[in-house]
């Protein structure tokens, strides 16, 4: 379990993170979502002692991230933003330093190797200088190492940057595998990411958390308004107007048109009113017809870009 | 420290010491190291008509001079700039295990290259009788002079994340630091400081113990040198994103 307190971190004048307090479960995927400079990394690097709070703490299992590092560290596998490697190491020999200074014991260090080389699809590069792996193959190095010592709690920084659309599917799902046991942080740019891989999803700006929940619930929190989307056939001018009469509507808002005589419009109602019976008759009785309605959902695109605006 | 520190800074003086032998520096710093000093030697030995190693004792200073800021730069300089000290520093080690795993490792390849130059004395051997009391005494001065030099390097790389900047500075650094206690210095500045620069001086207490007179003030001044520079480094490692 992760407990993060009133963490605050300064480098100078600049507030990186402000008073920032969290709970992470075990077992649980945490989503970090954020602008660039938001705070995650700090975050990250704060929770693996890299950095040192300015204020507030980390406690993990009970252990202060500062005070009892040692005994923190090793309870961490952490993938930093840049994945960094030591590039004229190879692949092998760079593993099995990572098992022995992570204290493996001796006689399991080459079955643990295995495992992640197995799980990581390392095969075909073992014997290969780092130096000249693809980024997708770095990404994997990267996330084996994290994982070699069997950590309780992973901290992955964009773990899919800059990987083709197969391979994010792979680490997403190799995160997905890996946080049945584990506590996985990971922060991400990449919305459908946290739809398809978290139990829970932070978003952060400017320091701050400004929104929380599971990314079903975010959703909901960002009003619970619904969009409909309509295009009708008639002159744009008077359809409008007989819109905005009808019970219920908050807002019409000309989109755009199919052609001159097809106008569109996303209209949205007041919260927990169905208005699509009373939209259609309008537009009928009126002699228009329709030619398209549907349900805009918001996406977590929207949420977050409302939240972090 | 237990033995489980020890373990840990044993298996990361295993990858710094690797780390030259990974990269073409290795090859090149010993090449350059043997034939530049045996060069020198030799260019003078046969006019002197000596068996000793004076002449080497008196060159090595200036050797290191040059050679130590090269094996230091790159040992912090090159963690920053390619963030792998994120990943070291996040390992279960403390920031004194990897600074004396890194001075370790540095004074582990000097070592090595020294006891290549061990060709010296064994080919004096043939030319005539060689007092081994200098011979030795010398060469455990050049290990406690490189280990000072290393140190005062290893600190500078810490301060920067540019390897040519941090063998520049590292560079002037030692210079300053042998420099002020060499004669032709000694000389020239003001009587009350002579003591004092020519104890601080790194070359005169590598000349002492060069001539076969191994006095524990100038070992201890090697020792404390070293763990000065050591516990520098240490804590510039601990500010790390401070400001």
């Amino acid at each position: 379990m992760i407990e993060i307190k009133n963490l605050t971190k300064r480098f100078g004048a600049n507030t990186i993170l402000d008073d920032i307090s969290l709970t992470v479960n075990k077992g649980e995927i945490l989503g970090f979502l954020g602008p660039n400079g938001a705070g995650k990394s700090t975050t990250m690097k704060i929770i693996t002692s890299f950095w040192s709070p300015t204020k507030g703490s980390v406690k993990i299992d009970g252990h202060d991230v500062v005070a009892d590092s040692l005994a923190t560290r090793k309870k961490i596998g952490y993938l930093p933003e840049t994945v960094p490697l030591y590039d004229d190491m190879r692949v092998y020999e760079y593993l099995k330093f990572v098992a022995e200074i992570r204290g493996v014991k001796k006689e399991l260090v080459k079955d643990r190797i295995k495992n992640v080389v197995i799980s990581c699809g390392l095969k075909s590069v073992l014997r290969k200088p780092i130096e000249e792996l693809s980024k997708g193959y770095r990404q994997r190095l990267g996330l084996a190492q994290a994982i070699m010592h069997e950590p309780d709690i992973l901290i992955l920084d964009e773990p899919t940057t800059g990987l083709d659309p197969n391979q994010i599917v792979e680490i997403r799902d190799l995160i997905k595998k890996l946080g049945k046991e584990k506590t996985v942080i990971f922060s991400t740019h990449i919305l459908s990411e946290v739809s398809a891989t978290c139990d829970r999803a932070i978003i952060i700006n400017n320091g701050r958390i400004v929104g929380e929940g599971s990314p079903d619930a975010l959703i909901k929190s960002a009003g619970g308004k619904e969009i409909i989307h309509l295009k009708a056939k008639g002159p744009r001018e008077e359809i409008m107007k007989k819109l905005e009469e009808i019970e219920n509507i908050e807002s019409v808002e000309f989109k755009d048109e199919e052609s001159l005589a097809v106008p569109g419009f996303d209209i949205i109602s007041k919260p927990g009113v169905d208005i699509r019976e009373n939209l259609s008759k309008t537009i009928l009785t009126n002699g228009w017809s329709i030619y398209e309605m549907h349900k805009k959902s918001v996406s977590l695109e929207d949420v977050f870009r409302e939240l972090t605006k | 420290m237990n033995k489980e520190d020890l373990k840990i800074i044993y298996i990361l003086f295993k990858k710094e010491l690797m780390g030259y032998f990974n990269s073409p520096i290795a090859y090149i710093f010993i090449g350059v190291f043997l034939v530049v000093g045996n060069w020198l030697f030799f260019k003078n030995f046969f006019l002197i008509g000596q068996v000793n190693m004076r002449a080497y004792y008196d060159l090595l200073p200036w050797i290191f001079l040059f050679l130590s800021p090269a094996l230091t730069m790159r040992l912090w300089a090159e963690e920053k700039k390619a963030g792998t000290i994120e990943f070291l520093l996040t390992l279960p080690v403390t920031d004194w295990q990897v600074v004396l795993s890194k001075f370790f490792g540095a004074l582990a390849f000097l070592t090595i290259s020294l006891l290549l130059t061990l060709t010296l004395p064994f080919s004096l051997l043939s030319l005539g009788n060689l007092d081994w009391g200098p011979v030795l005494g010398g060469y455990l001065g050049a290990i406690l002079l490189g280990g000072a030099y290393l140190s005062l390097g290893l600190f500078i790389s810490s301060l920067t994340k540019n390897q040519i900047i941090a063998f520049v500075l590292g560079l002037v650094a030692c210079f300053t630091a042998f420099i002020i206690g060499a004669q032709f210095v000694l000389i020239g500045a003001p009587k009350f400081i002579v003591p004092i620069l020519d104890f601080l001086g790194l070359g005169n207490h590598f000349y002492n113990i060069a001539k076969g007179v191994i006095d524990s003030k100038d070992v201890i001044f090697y020792l404390s040198f070293i763990f000065v520079f050591l516990f520098l480094n240490a804590r510039v490692i601990e500010s790390r994103g401070w400001k």
